[in-house]
């Protein structure tokens, strides 16, 4: 008894040593902004290849661009930010940027034209996911040499069509956009890979900010450029830890320990909404929550089905319950804040409606199969609208997967009912329009698999070519007009039942200004933010 | 097991030849074990519905950047070929590179696994500490209260989802009182202050003798690795209880009793002493347990080790990153099981 007496004593003491630090309410540095957010995503921080959003986060404050947003006036759209200014050329082919005197890169060299130019050649020859943001615009590895040309102090892009000039500078504004240094990044060129392993990891930019570390799954912090043309940046370092839970990070938040927290769940944010000291922000996201039918499936492809299926969605009854605060309904492939954008939301939950409509296409005893990755709001609705379909004799199985399991079988075309998210991948309505109502070709041989359209097997009728000329309508009111235009047909006939845009809600420390995720448009930046 | 020669010709080699025969056999264990471990991860890793080059070039890649992807990785080739060929790297120390985040998966591996073992070596201490002592008190007063008690820590221990009682622990400890460290195994004001020499921050800021460093490391981890060696203790006592309980209602203990020897040597010179070899392989099978990571553990505290590392590595399709995992978790069981045999021979005589 004596002896585990000792023990007991002694681990008591060990403990009470151990928690020595036991501290007041702690708070970060003034200059430093510490966030809280979940950064497993980030495979590679190359911009050329670069599309998750974590990554872009980093890219946004490491790389400069053509042209970018401010981020205390985000609707204000595109800015010069590398290039001072741009002329379009009489055909609307040709774009030619003047390039910012005075610009350097974190190593201190000059930004130079021949730097852009190396930077969106080297985008397009790597041919890596994001770069049909910019092939779309009719630039290929074998023409860059004559499409992106720097003489002197200028720049010049040539496009295959006189697209929309919004259209081709909003692409620019993608992180694929970002201008690297051409010195540093071939002195790492392995096997002519234009440096793409080094920058993986690695960064040369010109940005407000440049990289410290990367540890994956772990941290990325970043340091201020006092050389930014902008100004200094107030924070000088910013480090975003990776924290997977909600709860985890709200009790860093409310410690005091972190500046942000961005993935509260919304129990949590609103448990912190009333904790003295903490913040909410919250910023329309691009993401858009959907269901979309499978037009291989004899019935599903039936009009008056994918009609009912728009009115079997209890939007407002899951908006208000378990998505409280973390979306809002919209009904359209365009998200809130875009250019061409609807704010029309026909549909509401009308079990009736929608058993007339399936009556009438002859269909009863349905049964199918819905793949849903595993993400705690996208099973619920899920099992919401199995609830809905139940009510009208329709059986619906989920089939929980991961991201990948459940995206395989998307992508192949095998899935009756697919309910997941789409974000934009730049802030022009053309990303949206172009893989939502836009399927030049709908054999299996196309294998347009980046095509949502395609991947449903929906021949758009019409809309294909409506697309495709909103996409070179250069008078900007007049191409909003043919986006409404497209999403009110698509709203009408597409197996897409577009139910939900996603808000993002931050908690920050009080004492944390101009802060901003983005919005719909952009990725998170940190120079302008003050404490 | 202890090795035990039955052979004649075993009773005629000398010392030498008995003590390398025993290492060759050892590494041979070892080497189809590896080769098994490999081969069965390689070949449920190809063939998981998992598609690792969507996980590379993302969902909106189009199909030439996929095909390109798909030919990199030497998916076109068959599974056999894959595995040999894989297997020719593994021999020559590379085990590739993620997938996922580019760098190399020893370089990954080094810098999760530290801080696997620090948090495992510590739980596994304090499960030790605590959970024998309690064990061999609730066997020798068995039915008294200490033994309910034990009994009571044990089955909580047994039944607690470890995520609640992290999280409880995090809101009370860390949240109300502010006594430890949140989640993360530093402030961040107090990141890479410390050069990294063994990964273990620890040990690392007492060689630099950085004790601020250290005692935030520690504010960090003892939150984390006391419940950990709850879950050990949890275990460990009940283990250590029965194998008492077995060894005090021996002969020899009555006779020890009988011929007078105090209570204290009776338990712990005499009964004690002949648990040891058992409790060794609770103990081994216990930190071996640890040190695969507790994803969950991991997870609420943002402890960046091998378990949530493998699983992250799973679940994005990321093969090289797991086959590379589950190579060093394999050779920990081995080495364990080693080390708990070499155990063996020096506490049990038998053996010898």
């Amino acid at each position: 008894m004596n002896a585990f007496n000792r023990l007991l004593a002694g681990a008591a003491l060990g403990l009470a040593l151990a928690v020595t630090s036991t501290s007041a309410m702690a708070e970060t540095p003034p200059n430093m902004l510490v966030i809280a957010n979940r950064i497993d995503d980030i495979t590679t921080l190359d911009p050329a290849e670069s599309f998750e959003f974590a990554g872009s986060d980093v890219s946004r404050n490491v790389y400069q661009k053509l042209v970018n947003f401010d981020p205390l006036d985000l609707d204000a759209g595109y800015q010069p930010d590398v290039a001072e200014s741009w002329d379009v050329s009489e055909d609307g082919k040709s774009i030619t940027f003047k390039i910012r005197e005075g610009l350097t890169f974190h190593s201190g060299n000059p930004v130079t034209a021949e730097d852009v130019q190396f930077s969106l050649r080297r985008a397009i020859v790597l041919n890596k996911t994001p770069a049909f943001i910019l092939t779309q615009l009719g630039f290929t590895p074998e023409n860059v040499e004559q499409t992106i040309v720097a003489d002197g102090n200028t720049l010049t892009i040539t496009t295959d069509k006189s697209y929309a000039t919004s259209f081709v500078l909003n692409c620019l504004t993608a992180t694929i956009g970002g201008i690297v240094e051409k010195k540093t990044v071939m002195e790492h060129d392995k096997d002519g890979d234009l440096g793409n392993e080094w920058l993986k990891t690695n960064t040369a930019g010109s940005g407000a900010y440049s990289l410290v570390s990367w540890k994956p799954n772990e941290s990325v912090t970043l340091k201020s450029n006092p050389d930014f043309y902008l100004g200094a940046p107030a924070m000088e370092r910013v480090v975003v830890r990776h924290v997977q839970e909600s709860a985890s990070q709200r009790l860093l938040l409310e410690r005091g320990d972190i500046d942000v927290a961005r993935n509260l769940n919304p129990e949590d944010v609103a448990g912190v909404s009333s904790v003295a000291g903490v913040k909410i922000l919250g910023e329309l996201k691009g993401r858009l929550m959907y269901v979309a039918l499978n037009q291989k499936h004899p019935e599903l492809s039936k009009p008056q089905v994918r009609q009912a299926f728009k009115y079997l969605v209890d939007y407002e009854g899951m908006r208000d319950s378990f998505l409280k605060g973390q979306y809002t309904i919209h009904q359209n492939f365009l998200p809130q804040t875009y250019l061409g954008a609807s704010d029309e939301n026909p549909f509401s939950f009308n079990v009736e409606k929608a058993k007339a409509l399936l009556d009438e296409a002859g269909v009863s005893g349905l049964e199918i199969e819905v793949g849903v990755r595993e993400a705690q709001e996208r099973i619920e609705i899920a099992q919401a609208l199995q609830y809905a379909l139940g009510q009208v004799g329709i059986t619906m199985n989920i089939t929980v997967g991961t991201a990948k399991q459940i995206l395989a079988r998307y992508r192949a075309r095998e899935l009756d009912v697919y309910l997941g998210e789409w974000g934009p991948d730049y802030p022009d309505p053309q990303t949206n329009a172009g893989t939502f109502a836009y399927n030049p070709d709908n054999s299996d041989g196309a294998n347009a698999t980046g095509l949502l359209a395609w991947r449903n097997s929906w021949d758009t009728g019409g809309l294909t070519e409506k697309t495709a000329a909103a996409a070179v309508e250069n008078d900007t009111v007049k191409r909003a007009d043919m986006y409404n235009e497209i999403q009110a047909e698509f709203r009408e006939t597409s197996p897409f039942v577009v139910m939900f845009q996603q808000i993002e809600q931050s908690a920050l420390r009080e004492n944390v200004s101009n802060f901003s995720t983005g919005q719909a448009i952009t990725s998170a930046s940190y120079w302008q933010v003050t404490k | 097991m202890a090795l035990v020669e039955s052979s004649t010709e075993g009773h005629r080699s000398t010392p030498l030849i008995r003590w390398i025969k025993s290492i060759l056999k050892t590494l041979g264990t070892l080497a189809i074990t590896m080769l098994g471990l490999l081969f069965v991860t390689f070949i449920i890793g190809r063939v998981m519905p998992i598609d690792p080059v969507l996980a590379i070039v993302g969902e909106r890649a189009s199909q030439s950047t996929y095909d390109a992807v798909y030919q990199q990785l030497g998916l076109d080739k068959p599974l056999l070929v894959q595995f040999g060929h894989y297997l020719w790297n593994v021999l020559h120390g590379d085990f590739g590179n993620s997938l996922l985040n580019a760098r190399p998966v020893s370089e990954d591996i080094a810098r999760v696994f530290p801080a696997t073992l620090e948090l495992a070596t510590l739980g596994v201490l304090i499960g030790i500490f605590l959970g024998v002592p309690l064990g061999v008190i609730a066997a020798v007063k068995r039915g008294a209260w200490i033994d309910q008690v034990a009994r009571v820590v044990a089955l909580v221990g047994y039944s607690m989802p470890i995520f609640w009682l992290g999280l409880m622990g995090l809101l009370v400890f860390y949240g109300i009182l502010g006594w430890v460290g949140g989640p993360g195994r530093l402030d961040i004001f107090y990141e890479d202050l410390v050069p990294i020499r063994t990964g273990l921050i620890l040990v690392d800021s007492a060689i630099a003798r950085d004790w601020d460093v250290f005692r935030n490391a520690l504010s960090h981890i003892i939150l984390p690795a006391a419940l950990l060696g709850y879950y050990s203790l949890a275990y460990i006592s009940r283990m250590t209880r029965s194998f008492m309980l077995e060894q005090l209602s021996a002969e020899y203990v009555i006779t020890a009793r009988v011929k007078g020897l105090s209570e204290r040597q009776v338990i712990w010179r005499h009964a004690f002493k002949n648990i040891r070899v058992q409790l060794i392989t609770v103990i081994a099978l216990s930190y071996a347990n640890l040190l695969e990571g507790s994803v969950l553990t991991e997870i609420i505290f943002s402890w960046p080790g091998i378990g949530s590392y493998i699983t992250t590595a799973l679940l994005s399709a990321d093969m090289n990153a797991v086959l590379g995992g589950t190579v060093v978790i394999g050779l920990i069981f081995i080495c364990l099981n080693i080390f708990s045999d070499l155990l063996y021979r020096f506490f049990d005589p038998r053996s010898k």
